[in-house]
């Protein structure tokens, strides 16, 4: 059996009053492409950022390969949501991947040329080597996220956490992630991903968490992305169905 | 130029300079209203220190300062958390340390050398006369002294955590992840802003060092898409506000601290305009073009 990289005991959080999160349980073996779904305010972000130490939890413990996170900090990468960021403050696209060395540069020292070179060709791997000196208020959405993908990748971090890295990008960025984020597990790297398409769950993830507020299933894809599943964590009142949304597509195609 | 006149220039220089550096990083930071708020309740900071102490020195007056800076943060992080809205929180919390700052000037403190006025608008007229000597450079205006040293503090944490106060500005949640200790940080700043503040407190006041610490900022955002050149353009538009502001006092005859601010609002009013990549005209032109191209 593949290593444990997180484990994740009776996690519970709230957002002002209200509790977002509770008895959340789960363990995530190495090599996992995971992905996090669940309705509007089930508490996806918050899960990504409790388990990060950037949210307080209430209760409940997080280990890392079996460590606790400020012991395997260097090891974890996070990528924000795009919007949670000013997309004009004054840097340029290499900037912002370097940044993502920024720990491992270490306090009093500046990005060398061989970081530089790193963020380079992280920005190359996602086809983004033409826009290293934009402006980032000037690239578009899907290559704001790539540059946020470059960046978690010049970390080289072993766990990776992505916040709706698919939300709003066009179609080629969408591919180009999902070939990185392929990649990534091929290395034998893990990866949690908060996404909101149903329809490519199945295509994309070989794990599934399903989250309204806990843990309602989490397994291998095949086995419980079943219609049941989905409609426990939605709702009674998901009108969303494999099989009829399946028939609407068909005569597009 | 008369030697007063250049002990004017130079301290106006000085607040121009260390101001316009903060200033960047309080607008990238979405914290000029933190700005206003700290400039008003370091008279409470500046009071306390007066009354512990019985004489206003520049260490004294910094260490007040630093102390009503942080206060006011927690305070207005603590209302926050009590679910007052961030905005009327920092209204609430600044107003009233700034009011108990002058009820105790009037009660307490009686005939020092510290009023409401003077508080509120400064008197860089008065600073070349009060002197300090120091070694080497000999006789220098106590208040330009201390300028100097806030100046060098504020440039020594700004370059040695430039590149920690660029993530912590720009993404702070991808900072925490790394370990950088992204509240530390926060608290390190708002003593910073705080201590700029008191510095350039007797030169321009509580009011005018809102308009050095935001406007020459804001004019330079318009002018670059790096953050160094920023810097460097926020702080010399700082010290050209101050020195044009002190020779516009000089020809119509006004005060020195409100032409100062004015001719930060001047800078700002031609960046507006004439900026090649976020200007008005450049703006309009460039829509011009796009509209006559598919047109």
């Amino acid at each position: 059996m593949a290593e444990a990289v997180l484990q994740v005991e009776n996690l519970s959080a709230s957002y002002r009053k209200n509790t977002v999160l509770f008895d959340v349980n789960f363990v995530v073996q190495a090599g996992s492409l995971v992905g996090i779904v669940g309705p509007n305010g089930a508490g996806k972000s918050t899960l990504l950022k409790t388990i990060l130490n950037l949210h307080p939890s209430l209760t409940g413990s997080v280990k890392f390969f079996g460590l606790p996170f400020n012991k395997v900090q260097k090891r974890i990468g996070y990528v924000p949501q795009r919007g949670s960021v000013d997309w004009d403050f004054p840097t340029n696209a290499l900037d912002v991947v370097t940044m993502g060395l920024y720990g491992q540069i270490g306090w009093l020292k500046r990005p060398s040329r061989l970081h530089k070179q790193k963020a380079f060709e992280a920005l190359e791997k996602l086809g983004m080597a033409d826009y290293a000196d934009r402006q980032i208020s000037q690239l578009s959405g899907g290559q704001q996220q790539r540059v946020f993908l470059a960046r978690a990748l010049v970390q080289n971090a072993d766990l990776y956490f992505m916040d709706e890295p698919l939300a709003g990008v066009d179609a080629a960025t969408e591919r180009a992630i999902m070939t990185l984020l392929k990649e990534l597990k091929a290395l034998g790297k893990t990866v949690m991903v908060v996404h909101h398409d149903l329809q490519t769950v199945e295509d994309y993830f070989d794990h599934v968490l399903l989250l309204n507020r806990t843990v309602i299933q989490y397994g291998k894809t095949k086995q419980i992305f079943t219609r049941e599943n989905i409609s426990r964590t939605y709702g009674g009142d998901l009108r969303w169905l494999r099989e009829e949304s399946l028939h609407v597509h068909n005569p597009i195609k | 130029m008369t030697y007063h006149a250049m002990w004017i220039i130079v301290t106006a220089s000085l607040v121009g300079l260390s101001c316009g550096l903060i200033g960047v990083f309080l607008i990238l930071r979405k914290m000029a209203m933190m700005a206003d708020a700290i400039s008003h309740t370091v008279l409470l900071g500046i009071v306390i220190a007066f009354i512990i102490t019985r004489e206003l020195s520049g260490t004294h007056m910094l260490i007040g300062a630093i102390f009503a800076g942080l206060l006011t943060a927690f305070l207005v992080q603590w209302l926050h958390s009590l679910d007052v809205q961030q905005d009327a929180a920092i209204g609430i919390v600044f107003t009233t340390m700034f009011a108990i700052g002058v009820i105790l000037i009037a009660t307490s403190v009686g005939n020092a050398h510290l009023d409401v006025q003077h508080a509120l608008m400064g008197e860089i007229t008065f600073i070349p006369w009060n002197k300090m000597s120091l070694p080497l450079i000999g006789e220098v205006p106590k208040a330009t002294a201390l300028l100097a040293l806030v100046l060098f503090v504020v440039l020594f944490v700004l370059v040695a955590f430039y590149k920690e106060w660029k993530i912590t500005s720009f993404d702070p949640a991808l900072a925490a992840s790394l370990g950088i200790p992204v509240l530390l940080m926060h608290y390190v700043f708002l003593c910073l802003v705080s201590i700029t503040t008191v510095a350039s407190f007797d030169a321009v006041g509580a009011i005018m060092v809102v308009a050095m610490l935001i406007t020459p900022a804001a004019s330079a955002y318009l002018w670059t898409d790096r953050l160094s050149i920023m810097l460097v353009l926020s702080g010399l538009f700082g010290v050209i506000s101050a020195v044009a502001g002190y020779y516009i006092a000089a020809w119509v005859d006004t005060s020195i601290s409100g032409s100062m601010a004015f001719a930060t609002g001047l800078v700002f009013f031609i960046s507006f305009l004439f900026s090649p990549k976020h200007g008005w005209i450049a703006r309009y032109l460039r829509l011009h073009k796009t509209v006559k191209k598919t047109g």
